[in-house]
């Protein structure tokens, strides 16, 4: 009925009226087409040539790939991140769940812990990395407050040890993250219905096992969305080491993420940086693409 | 809500020791998550002998701003000694235009793609969706040439485009969640009054919008202010971003080491971010709920 009103000697305004929503997501749709899909193109083929200092375009197969895969600082980066991500990942979620489950007992001052509890998430890994560097390095830090107690043999040295370094990620990470995990695990067990944790109390069971038996189970979406969200993190991890470590002692503490960047814009090895970094998509994707799968599924239950 | 004091069954000795338990818990680690900043804020306002002589946790003799200025103004980034001062205004200048770019072309998207829904909509958003899902990593080395084609390389409009880019589709996902839940209706009886698209977008929709543009905003300040990774990957001197800046000033490796002045720079670094914590950390926790993708 309105198109009959429109003179049809405006076609184009009259088009232009019926495409505007179209029109409007192009923009957005065209930067992700060609910043997004077509950038992993050519990362993706990239990983495929022998490109040093400037890319080159001759097809050589999975040869970066295999030196990869050979090379001795990319094994200790991606055995880093299982030690990094797995211990990262675990912690936090129980540390997170454990502080919700503390908070959700009705506890006085409850919103100034909360607030406590989550400020890290606000500031970057590199002032988390800088703060944290500050108060680990053995000579003026921990070790040495604990020293001036008078437990004179106390050693905490960490930071620069190669076996050690690792840890101290570890501790910074979960510091910085731990407290949006708690933040995602009170926001579920708020949501819980209290009835049936009254009926199973009245049933004599204790709060322990009401928690244990019936209200965890309930926040499996949860897990799995820190589990996925830590995952994530984990395997994006770059500033964090770069301020806490810088990678070392040696490069014993490096991730994938600081290979890569090392490899493409310090050593001229863009060939290799891009293999690094198409390992690195297909490690988040290997984890996300089920994540999502699981999701969506969900949804059509309901 | 479980809340163990509502449920029948007096209070006990044995419940008395475990509210303790609780408590002390939870105010272990409460000195977790506030000592790092205590002890930061404290060392920035001692000088070199006190860091040398005292421990991490001695209070600083006196209230003193001193390595706050010279962090500011003074301190080595490199070897130009500006202070922290322009690489701040750096990130001031890509934070601003970057967040309010791509918050409002997130809203446009989020708005066509849930109310004015074509074919292929919701293939469109997977599509951009995925964005949100991969690593910087893989598309960093076709940015460097790119923003070298475009001539902004090493510049904050580069750093713009690139902010905006990756953080669009954070910002189409928080939109399009939001206007999703609006109901229909409301366009619909618009649309038979006449009104056209941007009319209903500017009419209708914005002003519904607050509570999401506000979640949106904070989420996207906190991760383009904090990124480290793209700003160490396209800026060289001058150009840098604050956090790129105070890791330089970090390791710099000349002279003799100013904890204070460090710990001064981190704050500096950290204090926008940490204000808008302290403002609208309700709206902050949200916006972190909601990047965690659900929906």
């Amino acid at each position: 009925m309105t198109q009959k009103s429109i003179p049809a000697k405006q076609p184009l305004l009259d088009w232009l009226r019926r495409n505007v929503a179209k029109l409007v997501v192009a923009p957005t749709f065209a930067l992700m087409i060609f910043f997004v899909y077509g950038f992993i193109a050519w990362t993706g083929y990239i990983s495929l040539t022998k490109s040093k200092m400037l890319p080159s375009y001759s097809f050589e197969g999975f040869y970066q790939y295999i030196r990869l895969w050979k090379m001795t600082p990319w094994n200790v980066a991606m055995e880093n991140l299982l030690i990094f991500g797995g211990l990262f990942i675990l912690v936090s979620i129980v540390l997170g769940c454990l502080l919700a489950i503390a908070l959700d007992q009705r506890v006085r001052a409850e919103g100034v812990l909360r607030t406590i509890y989550l400020y890290p998430m606000a500031i970057s890994f590199i002032i988390t990395g800088t703060a944290w560097k500050w108060i680990l390095n053995p000579g003026l830090g921990i070790q040495n407050t604990v020293r001036s107690w008078g437990w004179e043999s106390f050693s905490f040295d960490w930071l620069i040890n190669s076996e050690m370094a690792v840890y101290t990620l570890v501790i910074a990470a979960v510091w910085q993250s731990s407290g949006f995990v708690m933040a995602l695990f009170l926001a579920a067990l708020r949501g819980v219905d209290s009835e049936i944790i009254k009926a199973a109390y009245l049933d004599g069971a204790s709060l322990s096992r009401i928690y244990l038996v019936i209200i965890l189970p309930t926040l499996r979406p949860v897990f799995l969305s820190c589990f996925f969200i830590l995952t994530h993190l984990a395997v994006k991890s770059f500033d964090l080491v770069v301020a806490l470590t810088g990678g070392g002692p040696g490069y014993s503490t490096i991730l994938p993420a600081n290979f890569m960047y090392e490899m493409t814009f310090r050593r001229n090895q863009i060939g290799l940086g891009a293999a690094s970094a198409i390992m690195m998509l297909a490690t988040v994707m290997a984890i996300v693409i089920p994540y999502l799968y699981s999701e969506l599924r969900e949804k059509k239950h309901d | 809500m479980t809340d163990i004091t509502a449920l029948p069954g007096g209070k006990s000795p044995w419940q008395s020791a475990a509210r303790f338990g609780l408590y002390t818990l939870l105010l272990i680690f409460a000195a977790y998550y506030i000592l790092p900043l205590i002890v930061v804020l404290s060392t920035s306002m001692k000088d070199l002998d006190e860091i040398r002589n005292g421990t991490l946790l001695s209070l600083p003799a006196e209230i003193n701003f001193d390595a706050w200025g010279y962090a500011w103004n003074e301190a080595c980034i490199g070897v130009s000694c500006t202070g922290l001062k322009p690489y701040f205004w750096n990130s001031v200048a890509m934070t601003i235009p970057a967040v309010t770019i791509s918050t409002l072309l997130g809203a446009l998207t989020g708005f066509s793609l849930t109310k004015f829904k074509f074919k292929g909509a919701n293939l469109i958003f997977a599509m951009i969706l995925f964005g949100c899902f991969i690593p910087f990593q893989v598309v960093l080395l076709p940015m460097a040439q790119s923003l070298g084609f475009l001539g902004v390389a090493n510049t904050v409009p580069g750093l713009v485009l690139v902010h905006i880019v990756y953080g669009l589709p954070f910002t189409v996902l928080f939109f399009r969640n939001y206007y999703v839940n609006i109901p229909d209706d409301l366009i619909k009886a618009a649309t038979i009054d006449g009104a056209g698209f941007f009319m209903i977008f500017w009419r209708i929709m914005l002003p519904l919008s607050p509570p999401i543009i506000v979640v949106t905003v904070i989420w996207q300040f906190t991760q383009i202010w904090n990124d480290f990774l793209f700003g160490a990957s396209f800026t060289t001197g001058g150009g840098q971003p604050v956090t790129v800046a105070l890791n330089n000033l970090v390791n710099t490796t000349t002279g003799v080491k100013q904890y204070n002045v460090d710990m001064a720079a981190a704050l500096i670094t950290a204090a926008p971010t940490l204000a808008v914590y302290v403002l609208a950390g309700r709206y902050f926790v949200r916006g972190l709920t909601a990047g965690s993708v659900k929906g």
